[in-house]
């Protein structure tokens, strides 16, 4: 039985995104809750440091969906599967997203703690520098070609890109900067209540990315579909004007 | 502007375009997928 107009909704929900949503939202108001009224300010930064159980959820984000871009990417590579590369870029465009709220989430935290908005320290020249590399990566995405060669392209942007990830995560010890070593690391010293807001804060915000990152993994899947029909449409006149020119030709 | 002001606008500034890019990938969701069949758009 095949299934009608009506019965298939046109839009990129389903039942998982819609529970999946309503638990986000019900965690953003618990961790809002946690973070600017329950937990007291840091005995160092003050209250600027709840700034914290924003900035360091949407980095851990950011650094999931690059690593997702990568597998998908490399999956592509050796699969040649639409579905990976369909992975690759949603989770490069929503990771970008993510990495665009790091770097503006650090800087208005920078500004109460260093006293400026920004500093060419190096943790944040080289954040900047893989905010860039993905944003070529999606213009590379976007240049006209066909979808093999789009998607070989963009897969080796994508492998290029994340050499600077770990590069991000380690330039705060191999080079000493104004920039605080990892918030979460065996040897950070955030503990209780803090520390469960600010693990919270990074499920929840993983939560929202896996939310987006299912819609805009329809969105691709979608406009794939699109300029598949569209060539398809195309080839198919070429062939009926072909054919009217053989039926013609004396 | 003191640090409840910076924690503010880091807040504000985060949720709001969450909510606009958000709407963005909703909407052009929706516009896609009327131009798409339904068996190529069945989601789990």
């Amino acid at each position: 039985m095949i299934e009608s107009e009506a019965t298939v909704p046109a839009h990129t929900g389903s039942r998982t995104t819609r529970l999946l949503g309503l638990a986000t939202l019900a965690g953003i108001a618990i961790v809002l809750v946690l973070a600017l009224v329950v937990t007291g300010p840091d005995a160092v930064q003050g209250d600027a440091a709840r700034l914290i159980y924003l900035h360091v959820p949407v980095a851990v984000s950011m650094n999931v969906g690059f690593g997702l871009c990568t597998l998908g990417s490399a999956m592509w590579l050796w699969k040649k599967s639409r579905w990976w590369d369909t992975v690759a870029v949603s989770a490069a465009e929503v990771g970008l997203v993510f990495t665009g709220l790091t770097l503006v989430t650090g800087m208005v935290w920078g500004r109460p703690t260093w006293g400026v908005y920004w500093t060419w320290d190096a943790r944040l020249t080289t954040f900047s520098l893989l905010f860039l590399l993905y944003l070529g990566y999606l213009v590379v995405r976007h240049l006209p070609a066909d979808i093999e060669v789009r998607n070989r392209r963009s897969a080796f942007v994508a492998l290029l890109a994340f050499v600077d990830v770990p590069i991000v995560y380690l330039s705060v010890s191999w080079w000493r900067g104004l920039h605080q070593e990892a918030t979460l690391s065996l040897s950070s010293t955030i503990s209780g209540l803090m520390l469960f807001t600010l693990v919270l804060g990074i499920t929840v915000s993983l939560m929202g990315f896996l939310w987006l990152l299912v819609h805009r993994f329809r969105v691709a899947w979608l406009e794939d579909e699109v300029e598949m029909a569209g060539l398809d449409l195309a080839i198919d006149e070429r062939r009926a004007e072909a054919a009217v020119m053989e039926v013609s030709a004396p | 502007m003191n640090a409840w002001g910076y924690v503010t606008l880091g807040y504000v500034l985060v949720f709001v375009v969450l909510f606009a890019y958000s709407v963005h990938v909703l909407v052009k969701g929706r516009t896609l997928s009327k131009q798409v069949p339904p068996e190529n758009r069945r989601w789990m």
